[in-house]
């Protein structure tokens, strides 16, 4: 029997478009982020809310992702942002391909930040690389303390934790300093932000943040 | 279930080594997973299997080779097995490292029936 050695990246395709969205994004000096959670989190809420918070200081396009509705959006397109919307119709993740076949509708012109929202999960998403200059996961306090151990590969491979509906915490299950130590121990470079969308605590903390991100892009 | 498309791509991959008219059939597609991939190996297994059923990969064992997740500290270079993906190094306790092993997610060989000679 012959053995044909090949050491060939499962997911090199891929790689190599998520490396032309990379060369796209720093060519009109764009700053990318990649929303990650699990369904439910409230991607899409902290989403509104920042678009609310931000608007009119930056010009910003949004990507979102969704296995079967364009119902996010609708809900982004309220506040004047463009966005595209990428029905993946069952699959779990988006894939370079989709977002640049997604960018390829968006006047980039004068575009200092996009926003990438991934599909709900905290699994699938963490394999594949979009062109993003960051990860932002967001972990809420109704799911408890204990996702970053669950789910290590996506807050390895993220930049930035959003604890989300902190609001809830006199409710809920969830040691806010057990969630940060064990997000930390998985990435102690984790920048970590702290919001409620019921509230809006937070929200000009992660907004004011983001602009500064993208200013020193360009 | 990204496990399904990933399959997927290794069987692209497979193709342009050994296209469907070679007249070898394959006996094992060989590949290393991380632990730090987020792929989990049975699911892949299971994808690979169900995906090659009805082609002419049918019956060709996918063979993982996990890897496990390893850093090396950049305060004392000491490099070690991440236990519990405890991020921290045994000897000195900076959590300063980088990664050296366990993001692998890589096709590494193909092993045919040709009546060739084994390695």
């Amino acid at each position: 029997m012959s053995v044909i050695t090949i050491e060939r990246k499962v997911l090199e395709k891929n790689d190599e478009i998520a490396r032309q969205n990379r060369q796209l994004f720093a060519t009109h000096g764009i700053f990318a982020i990649n929303i990650v959670s699990s369904p439910g989190a409230g991607k899409t809420s902290i989403l509104e809310r920042t678009l609310e918070h931000l608007r009119g200081s930056i010009r910003l396009a949004v990507i979102e992702g969704d296995v079967q509705t364009d119902l996010d959006a609708r809900r982004v397109a309220r506040f004047g942002v463009p966005a595209v919307q990428i029905v993946t119709r069952g699959g779990c993740h988006l894939e370079a391909n989709l977002v640049r076949d997604a960018l390829a509708s968006i006047d980039l012109t004068g575009v200092r930040l996009l926003i990438i929202e991934n599909v709900g999960n905290l699994v699938c998403p963490s394999n594949y690389d979009l062109g993003e200059s960051m990860k932002v996961v967001v972990a809420s306090t109704t799911e408890g303390d204990d996702k970053p151990l669950k789910y290590p590969t996506m807050f390895r491979n993220s930049s930035v934790l959003i604890i989300n509906k902190i609001d809830l915490l006199p409710y809920v299950n969830c040691s806010m300093s057990t969630l940060r130590s064990n997000a930390l121990q998985i990435n102690p470079s984790l920048k970590v932000f702290e919001t409620s969308c019921t509230t809006g605590a937070g929200i000009e903390e992660f907004g004011r943040w983001l602009v500064e991100q993208a200013s020193s892009k360009r | 279930m990204h496990e399904l498309s990933i399959a997927h791509n290794i069987l692209e991959i497979v193709q342009q080594y050994v296209p469907p008219n070679d007249t070898r059939s394959i006996k094992t597609v060989r590949m290393k997973v991380g632990e730090l991939s987020g792929v989990v190996s049975e699911s892949l297994e299971f994808c690979f299997d169900a995906i090659t059923v009805g082609t002419y990969l049918q019956g060709a064992h996918l063979d993982i080779e996990p890897i496990p997740l390893k850093s090396e500290c950049r305060k004392c270079t000491n490099t070690f097995r991440v236990e519990e993906y405890n991020f921290r190094c045994p000897s000195c306790g900076s959590d300063d490292l980088s990664i050296i092993a366990g993001r692998e997610l890589q096709v590494t060989e193909i092993e045919l029936n040709d009546g060739g000679d084994a390695p």
